[in-house]
């Protein structure tokens, strides 16, 4: 299959520690997949060698295949902006941009790719405003700072960010474990919008929330993609006892 | 890492056990009340039922509360649901003792129609098989599971055999109608019993394997 992601013999370190090992992982376009796993499993990590964002932390290396719809993303003249413009993210904590205002936080990826046009700006903002089910709560305070509104708010805002500039994946790396329970289920329900056009990877330590939102599910463990596959089996019968633990809480 | 949800799934299969045991005794003692035509205990039985619909809304809660507080996945999701399927079934067996010592306390109105040798020896049956299918879940034995489910070909043959007896002596005499037909009805109770009984097993096969083998599939 030559459409979606699909990470090949990946391997990744910080300096000499290596946390990634021969990870194989396809992941199907326009679904969610969750990856789930304890603290230093590498889950995020792997998300980060996704959009080579693990590359810019000194010290850090990666090894292996990254492909998107079949182009190798670390072959040699492989944009890393261009590949982070198809592969967007949003992190745990919500960091809209504090100084600029709503509007300016989601134009802020379309000026960097050269777009002056006020009103393709205008357009493409309130089309990633609706997106991220966050326009009707700010259209009447577009030039307010982003900073005032509330965490789930601000976490829609940066997806909206990064929906502006048409992403082709989503990265999402514990989206909701900032949010109280309510913007969780906003963020879901959003996850389960964007999932029918993008392709989403949500890092989760929210088992529920992985069982919820994701058709498939990754379990890591040390570094190791231990199982893979359709979430409904994961969680009623996974193949590996490791994974059970882990699902039935009794790792660790 | 031992669980404290360990103890709760725990006290879970032991009430269930309890539900078990008592139902096993609620067929053994209908049968004796018909073998032994004693009224009073067909009608304990009867009154008896109460506490086994008792364990059932126990069973029933309990498990909706361990659902809804812990979210369990994999094998424990697997244990509770089996859990929630096997306590209907059960439930169901204890209503087959009440219906056995129903037509028991009728039958004991008039003289008995024939000796009693095939209805014991199916009951017999389809009681170890309730034995054996609780032993299955509680040993997690889908071998034993599997040998439940190839037993109930037996007592379906039983009651064939009992039907064709009784469809002479209705022939034959049609005064014996009534008392032939309350024996046919109970051998349909025990053959009802012994299909619950095939049903748990099926579940622990289920529990166990996670292959859902009810209705010939897998």
């Amino acid at each position: 299959m030559a459409d979606g992601i699909r990470i090949t013999r990946l391997n990744a370190w910080f300096g000499p520690r290596q946390v990634l090992r021969d990870i194989d992982l396809a992941v199907v376009p326009r679904s969610v997949t969750a990856i789930i796993g304890p603290s230093g499993c590498g889950k995020s990590t792997c998300v980060r060698c996704i959009n080579r964002m693990h590359e810019v932390v000194p010290g850090a290396r990666v090894a292996g295949r990254v492909e998107l719809n079949g182009e190798d993303l670390y072959a040699p003249g492989a944009d890393p902006v261009e590949v982070r413009r198809r592969i967007g993210m949003v992190f745990q904590k919500p960091n809209p941009f504090p100084t600029m205002s709503i509007f300016d936080n989601v134009a802020a990826g379309l000026r960097l790719a050269g777009v002056r046009n006020r009103a393709a700006l205008h357009e493409a903002v309130e089309r990633a405003l609706h997106h991220a089910a966050l326009w009707d709560e700010v259209k009447d305070e577009l030039g307010k700072s982003g900073a005032g509104l509330s965490g789930g708010q601000q976490q829609r805002l940066c997806i909206a960010r990064a929906l502006a500039v048409e992403p082709e994946v989503l990265l999402m790396d514990e989206p909701c474990s900032a949010l109280d329970p309510i913007a969780t289920a906003k963020i879901e329900e959003l996850i389960m919008e964007l999932r029918k056009e993008l392709t989403i990877v949500i890092v989760t330590h929210n088992m529920q929330q992985a069982a919820r939102v994701s058709e498939w599910t990754a379990y890591f463990l040390l570094g190791e993609l231990i199982e893979f596959g359709p979430t409904r089996g994961l969680f009623t019968s996974p193949r590996d006892s490791r994974t059970e633990d882990y699902v039935t809480g009794r790792f660790g | 890492m031992q669980r404290h949800f360990d103890d709760e799934l725990a006290g879970l299969q032991q009430t269930l056990l309890a539900m078990g045991g008592l139902v096993e005794d609620q067929i053994r003692r209908a049968m004796r009340a018909l073998t032994e035509r004693d009224d009073a205990l067909a009608q304990d039985v009867i009154d008896r039922d109460r506490q086994v619909n008792a364990y059932d809304v126990e069973v029933d809660e309990k498990s909706v509360e361990l659902l809804a507080l812990h979210q369990p996945a994999a094998g424990d999701l697997r244990f509770i649901t089996t859990i929630m399927k096997v306590v209907t079934d059960l439930e169901r067996i204890g209503d087959q003792a009440v219906n056995i010592a129903q037509r028991a306390l009728e039958l004991n109105q008039e003289p008995q129609l024939k000796p009693y040798i095939d209805l014991p020896r199916m009951a017999e049956r389809a009681q170890r098989m309730v034995k054996e299918s609780l032993d299955a879940f509680v040993g997690r034995d889908t071998q034993l599971a599997r040998q439940v489910c190839a037993e109930d070909a037996e007592v379906d043959s039983l009651k064939e055999q009992i039907f064709r007896e009784l469809l002479t002596y209705m022939m034959s005499d049609p005064k014996t109608i009534p008392r032939a037909i309350r024996l046919i009805l109970i051998s349909r109770f025990l053959e009802r019993v012994a299909d619950h009984a095939t049903n748990i097993a099926e579940m622990v096969i289920y529990m166990v394997e996670s292959k859902m083998v009810r209705h010939s599939l897998a």
